[in-house]
């Protein structure tokens, strides 16, 4: 009677809440390059990765506690990935002056201590995140590239369990990047976490 | 407001902690009030920041509502940063933990347009329910809670 009720409600609420579809990317959406600054001082564009099959992009940061308890996964998927063609291209999507914890130096001080092989870069005037309708970090979205560009394949969580790694059941960006590198349809293409809000 | 009979420290605030399946009980509650069940967590700013909100609108209505504040704090933050929080505010609306790290199968159950991103607050009573992806201030607050009556 109970999961009876929760579907009624379930049910009810989607059919009175409007579809907002203007939100970021959907399934299918070409995804914008981008020219931002990493903690090297250079810049990082899509574009610079000529032979890359796509991109794991994490919208992440370094004072969101769930960001911080993924640190070392994304760290993880970049090793296995990028010699696979996938490289992570992280970006810090956060207000400085809301969040000073999130710095160009603090970025780069925590990129050193954890031995980041990844671009970490910084969204800095805040223009990239909201096409992509990234509202949290961490908040992961795989691209393929193609001839049109790179199309979003997978929007949402790294795995189903943040708290502990080696409880994870369900490696979602893995799979999803392993389905591209095979050539089969993305199973899982949209997952959800909870995340700390982008700050503005 | 009487705080003799408050906690005095940590070890006497005895936290509610549940899996999904033991929080979701709190979003479909059948008595006569109007819930307000509200996400939040002690590492969230714009979350603590409306806080007091939940709280004051508790004390005004107690007749008529119950606010019912779910934490996601971290299960290894409960000692250092939770319970020193609730003792801290003399939060008096009820609390309980949300502990249940398989989020992608129950952020939907939730709302389906909830993308993960706290706080957010359910209103709702036997005749009415809404979801707010939103920070409230006061007034927001109870006008919103206004239109349950």
């Amino acid at each position: 009677m109970k999961t009876m009720l929760s579907l009624l409600v379930l049910l009810t609420t989607v059919a009175f809440t409007p579809i907002i579809s203007d939100n970021g990317y959907e399934i299918g959406d070409i995804a914008t390059d981008f020219k931002l600054k990493n903690i090297d001082g250079n810049t990082v564009s899509l574009s610079d990765y000529k032979d890359a099959k796509g991109f794991i992009v994490v919208f992440t940061c370094n004072t969101c506690p769930y960001a911080v308890a993924y640190e070392d996964r994304i760290e993880a998927l970049n090793k296995k990935y990028a010699k696979k063609g996938y490289p992570v291209i992280a970006i810090m999507p956060n207000n400085v002056r809301t969040k000073p914890g999130d710095s160009m130096e603090a970025m780069q001080q925590r990129a050193k201590e954890k031995g980041f092989t990844f671009p970490y870069v910084m969204d800095a005037d805040q223009s990239i995140y909201p096409q992509y309708g990234a509202t949290k970090t961490p908040h992961v979205y795989v691209l393929e590239s193609t001839a049109k560009g790179p199309v979003v394949q997978y929007i949402g969580a790294i795995d189903d369990n943040y708290k502990d790694a080696t409880l994870v059941k369900t490696k979602y960006v893995e799979n999803a990047v392993d389905a591209l590198l095979s050539g089969t349809p993305v199973k899982v293409t949209k997952t959800k976490a909870i995340g700390c809000s982008i700050k503005v | 407001m009487n705080f003799s009979c408050k906690p005095e420290n940590n070890k006497s605030i005895a936290l509610e902690i549940h899996d999904f399946s033991g929080i979701e009980p709190y979003l479909n509650l059948e008595g006569d009030k109007t819930y307000v069940v509200n996400f939040w967590a002690t590492w969230c700013a714009p979350c603590v920041k409306e806080l007091p909100h939940f709280e004051a609108l508790q004390e005004k209505y107690k007749e008529e509502i119950e606010v019912i504040l779910v934490s996601l704090d971290f299960p290894h933050q409960y000692e250092s940063k939770l319970k020193p929080f609730i003792q801290k505010y003399q939060l008096q609306s009820k609390i309980v933990v949300l502990d249940d790290p398989d989020m992608n199968s129950w952020i939907p159950k939730i709302d389906p347009q909830w993308d993960g991103a706290i706080p957010i607050t359910v209103i709702y009573n036997a005749s009415k329910r809404l979801f707010y992806n939103q920070t409230f201030s006061y007034k927001e607050l109870e006008t919103e809670l206004q239109t349950f009556f």
